[in-house]
C-alpha cells in the first residue's frame, strides 16, 4: 500500500528536535557563521547527552536488538534509515553548520559500520556511547583526487616485522577532521578512515580503508579551510607522514584480488549516505522557504494556489516552483531510505535523490534571496547564509555530476568502462 | 508508515493496464493522430479492464471503491500507450467521478449505474473555455436560478466526443462559483459545433465547441443538488490525473530517447555513452521519479482526507506540466532530426506535453 504518513516515532522524535533545532541551533547561528572554526561546546554536550539517553545517533544505523519474539506482535518494518533522513532534515533547519559537528561517528563511523567485521565494530564503534562527546570522519578526498576517487595516491604498506600498517599521504576536505583527530580533553579519543593503496599498481582493486586513531604519531591536521558556508563544521586537511596503525585496522580484506569488488563495495556505501546527506540540504532550503513565505504573509503577499499559471504573479510563480521543487525532493529521499531500510537495492534511487535535493536546494535558497530583494542579501537575517549553506549540498557526497553519471549507468546499464 | 509499493491488487491492475498500452493502444497511436480517428473497438478493450468500475461502489452498479491513488497507477501506465487512447477509455470518468465524489444520493443512483454497467459509451464533461485567461473559478459561462429551473449560457471548448455524448456535466458559473449541471444528450438550446476542434496532439480524439443558449437544466441535475457542491475536490482528482497522464507520456518518451541513444552510433560509439546524451537522460529519469513520488503522495492525501490534499494536488500538476514540456522536448533533441519526423512518436508526445497546462478537465481519477 502506497502510504506517505511519518511513522509514530518519527513524529514524536521531530516534535522534540525541532525544540532543540530552534533554540539550541537557530539561535546560534549568526554566532556561529561570524566566528569560524569556533566550537559550539554546548550543542555538542547537549547532543552527546541526549543521544546517549534515546540511542539516537550516528549516521550508521543500529544493529538489530535480538529480542524475544511476541507471536501475537505484528512484525513492523524498520525504518532506521527513514527516522535518520528525518532527524538530519530536522537538525539541518535548525542549522547544517552546526549539525555537521554532532557527535557520534558520522561519515568514519558509517564506513565502519558497513565495511567492518564484529571485532572491528565492537573496538572502533564502542567509544561514542562513552560519557565524553566523540568524533570520526572519513579522508577520502585528496589534492589530485576528488570525484575521481580512483586517483587517490595515498599508501600503506604492510611492515611485516611489527605487522603494522605504514601510511603516507595528505587528504583534504575532511569534515569534522580536527575533532575526530585532534585529542581534545573534552572530546572521547576520536578517528578517521583513511583511504589509502595497499598495491598502486593494482588501481581501485588495491584500495582500502583504514582506522587511524587520535594521537597517533605522524598524524596531523595541517590546515582548516575558510568556506563559502557550513562555517561551524571545520573542514581539515590532514597529513599522514609514515603514520603507525596495528594490522586489524584495515576495514575488509588485505588481500588483493584482481577485480573491483572492494572498491564496489566501498561505493556501496554511499547509496546509504547519498539520501541522508540530501536530506540535510533540504531542512537548509525548507528553512529559506519558510522564512521567505513568512515574510511574503507579512507584507501582505498571498499565495493564490489552484490559480492557473498565467493570472499568476511573478512571485506567486516562484514560491510555487520552490515548493513543488522541495516537497518531490524530500519525497524522493524518502522513497531512497525507504528502500534501504527495506533492504532493497536503491542504487539508482539514491544517486537520483541526491541530484534532484542537490538541484533543488541549490535553487530554492538563491531563489529565495531574489524573491526577498535587499532583505535576502542582507546579512541581518539568516536567509543569505542558508543560500551559502545550501550550496555544499551539490558538492559534497558525490557531486550532482558524479550522481548523474551513477544515474546514467544504471538507466542505460552501462559500466563504468562503457560510459567515462 | 511510508511505503512505495502498491498493493498486490494494484499491482495486478497495473500489469493489466500496462500489457493494454504496450499491445494495444501504442501500435495504433500513430494511425489514430495521423487518420483522426479511434478505433471503438481499442476504446472498448481498454474500458473492459474495469479501471473505472472498480472504483466506483457496487450500489452504483460498479464493485470496488473510489483510490486516487489507484487511479493515478492505472493513468500513469496507460498514457505511457497513448495519451489520446487513454482520454477517450477514461472518458466516462469525467461525468461519474464528479457525480461520485459531489452528487446527491438520488444523483449517484440515477446516473452512475447505467454508465457502469454498459458497453464503453461517451460520457463527457465540458469544463474549458476558449480564451487565453480561462479559470476554472472564474467561469464566462453563467447559470442562473429561473423558476425552480437553471438557465445556462455561454460557450464551451475541448469536449470530448461532444457530438455523441449521451449525457454530460456543464460547469458554469453560478453566483461566482463553478457548479456543475448535468445536462443530457440533445437538451434544448445545447449545440455542438459541426467541426472538431483543430488542436496541436489529441488529433484522434474527436473534440468540440459547444454553445449553450439558455439551456434548460432542472434544478435537480444541479450537481449536489439544491446545496450545490465545492469545486475543489473535482479540480484536485483532475490535477492528480493529469499529472498521472504526464508521467505517463513523459516516461514513454524517455524510454523511447534512450533506447534510441543506445542504438544510434556516432564518433564510433552510442551516442548514450556520451555525458551531454547520458546526463540528459539522467535529468529525464530524475524529474519524471520527482514529480510521480509528488503526485502518488498528493493522491494518498486526497484518499486520506489530508487537510492539504488539494494544494498538493494542484503542486504536482503544476510541476507535471513543467516536467511534460522538458521530458518530452529533450526525447526529441535526443533523437535529433530524426525526432523531428513523424514517423518516431516522440514529436507527437512533445505535442502532448505542451498541452498539459491547457488540459483542465480532461481527465479525472
Amino acid at each position: 500500500m502506497i502510504e506517505f504518513e511519518a511513522p509514530k516515532p518519527i513524529a514524536q522524535q521531530q516534535f522534540v528536535l525541532k525544540t532543540v533545532a530552534e533554540e539550541m541551533m537557530r539561535a546560534k547561528s549568526r554566532y556561529f557563521d561570524d566566528h569560524e572554526h569556533e566550537i559550539p561546546y554546548d550543542y555538542i554536550e547537549f547532543m552527546h547527552m541526549a543521544m546517549r539517553a534515546t540511542g539516537a545517533g550516528s549516521l550508521a544505523p543500529k544493529e538489530k536488538k535480538e529480542e524475544a519474539e511476541d507471536p501475537n506482535k505484528p512484525k513492523r518494518p524498520p525504518i532506521g534509515y527513514q527516522m535518520l533522513a528525518h532527524m538530519l532534515e530536522m537538525l539541518s533547519w535548525g542549522d547544517v553548520g552546526m549539525y555537521l559537528v554532532t557527535p557520534g561517528g558520522g561519515l568514519g563511523a558509517a564506513a565502519v559500520q558497513s565495511a567492518a567485521n564484529a571485532e572491528q565494530k565492537a573496538k572502533f564503534l564502542a567509544r561514542f556511547g562513552e560519557a565524553k562527546p566523540t568524533f570520526a570522519a572519513m579522508c577520502m578526498t585528496e589534492a589530485g583526487a576528488g570525484s575521481d576517487t580512483s586517483a587517490i595516491r595515498s599508501t600503506a604498506i604492510l611492515d611485516k616485522e611489527k605487522n603494522e600498517w605504514v601510511i603516507n599521504g595528505e587528504k583534504i576536505f575532511v569534515t569534522a577532521g580536527d575533532k575526530s583527530i585532534t585529542l581534545d580533553e573534552k572530546f572521547g579519543k576520536g578517528f578517521v578512515v583513511v583511504w589509502a593503496s595497499i598495491d598502486p599498481s593494482a588501481g581501485r582493486a588495491g584500495m582500502r580503508a583504514f582506522v587511524v586513531e587520535a594521537g597517533t604519531p605522524g598524524v596531523s591536521v595541517t590546515k582548516m579551510e575558510h568556506k563559502l558556508g557550513i562555517r561551524c563544521s571545520d573542514t581539515a586537511s590532514i597529513v599522514l607522514q609514515d603514520a603507525r596503525v596495528p594490522f586489524d585496522h584495515i576495514l575488509g580484506s588485505p588481500e588483493v584480488v584482481k577485480d573491483t569488488k572492494g572498491f564496489k563495495g566501498a561505493m556501496a556505501t554511499f547509496d546509504a549516505t547519498r539520501p541522508l546527506v540530501a536530506a540535510t540540504g533540504i531542512g537548509v532550503a525548507r528553512a529559506a522557504l519558510e522564512f521567505t513565505k513568512e515574510k511574503l504573509a507579512e507584507n501582505g503577499v498571498t499565495i493564490r494556489y489552484g490559480l492557473p499559471r498565467q493570472k499568476l504573479t511573478n512571485i506567486e510563480r516562484e514560491v510555487i516552483d520552490m515548493e513543488i521543487m522541495l516537497r518531490s525532493a524530500w519525497l524522493m529521499i524518502l522513497k531512497a531510505v525507504w528502500m534501504a531500510d527495506n533492504a532493497k537495492p536503491n542504487a539508482l534511487e539514491s544517486s537520483m535523490s541526491k541530484v534532484k535535493a542537490g538541484d533543488a536546494v541549490t535553487k530554492v535558497t538563491q531563489k529565495a534571496v531574489e524573491v526577498m530583494g535587499p532583505l535576502g542579501y542582507s546579512r541581518e537575517f539568516l536567509l543569505e547564509k542558508w543560500f551559502r549553506d545550501a550550496k555544499i549540498t551539490d558538492i559534497y557526497e558525490g557531486t550532482g555530476q558524479i550522481n548523474r553519471l551513477v544515474v546514467a549507468r544504471q538507466i542505460l546499464g552501462y559500466s563504468g568502462a562503457e560510459l567515462r | 508508515m511510508y511505503s512505495f509499493e502498491p498493493s498486490d491488487e494494484q499491482k495486478m491492475l497495473i500489469d493489466a493496464v500496462m500489457r493494454y498500452a504496450k499491445s494495444d493502444l501504442r501500435p495504433a497511436a500513430h494511425d489514430a493522430e495521423e487518420n483522426k480517428e479511434l478505433p471503438l473497438k481499442l476504446i472498448n478493450k481498454g474500458w473492459e479492464l474495469g479501471v473505472l468500475q472498480a472504483s466506483i461502489p457496487e450500489a452504483y452498479g460498479g464493485f470496488g471503491e473510489r483510490s486516487a491513488v489507484t487511479g493515478v497507477l492505472a493513468a500513469e501506465e496507460m498514457a505511457f500507450g497513448d495519451l489520446a487512447g487513454s482520454l477517450a477509455v477514461m472518458l466516462p470518468g469525467l461525468f461519474t467521478m464528479p457525480i461520485l465524489l459531489a452528487g446527491t444520493e438520488e444523483q449517484k443512483k440515477q446516473w452512475l449505474p447505467p454508465v457502469i454497467e454498459a458497453e464503453w459509451k461517451p460520457y463527457s464533461a465540458a469544463m474549458i473555455e476558449y480564451a487565453f485567461d480561462f479559470d476554472p473559478y472564474a467561469l464566462k459561462t453563467t447559470a442562473k436560478a429561473s423558476g425552480g429551473d437553471y438557465l445556462i449560457n455561454g460557450e464551451k471548448a475541448y469536449v470530448t466526443y461532444a457530438a455523441t455524448a449521451e449525457a454530460m456535466l456543464v460547469y458554469a458559473n453560478l453566483d461566482g462559483k463553478t457548479q456543475g449541471f448535468i445536462v443530457p444528450k440533445g437538451a434544448a438550446g445545447l449545440t455542438v459545433g459541426e467541426e472538431r476542434e483543430k488542436l496541436m496532439s489529441l488529433n484522434a480524439l474527436p473534440l468540440y465547441r459547444l454553445k449553450l443558449e439558455n439551456v434548460k437544466v432542472p434544478a435537480a441535475n444541479r450537481l449536489g443538488g439544491e446545496a450545490g457542491h465545492d469545486i475543489e475536490p473535482v479540480l484536485a482528482a483532475g490535477r492528480v490525473a493529469l499529472a498521472a497522464l504526464a508521467v505517463g507520456v513523459a516516461k514513454a518518451a524517455f524510454e523511447y530517447s534512450r533506447d534510441y541513444a543506445k542504438e544510434r552510433e556516432a564518433f564510433g560509439v552510442k551516442i548514450a555513452q556520451k555525458q551531454a546524451i547520458a546526463f540528459m537522460l539522467a535529468e529525464m529519469a530524475t524529474e519524471i521519479e520527482a514529480i510521480r513520488v509528488l503526485n502518488w503522495e498528493a493522491a494518498w492525501m486526497l484518499d486520506s482526507g489530508k487537510e492539504d490534499a488539494f494544494k498538493q494536488a494542484y503542486l504536482a500538476y503544476t510541476g507535471a506540466v513543467d516536467m511534460a514540456m522538458t521530458v518530452t522536448d529533450r526525447a526529441v533533441q535526443i533523437l535529433g532530426g530524426h525526432g523531428y519526423i513523424r514517423e518516431h512518436p516522440v514529436e507527437m508526445w512533445m505535442r502532448n506535453g505542451r498541452g498539459f497546462a491547457m488540459f483542465t478537465g480532461l481527465a479525472i481519477v
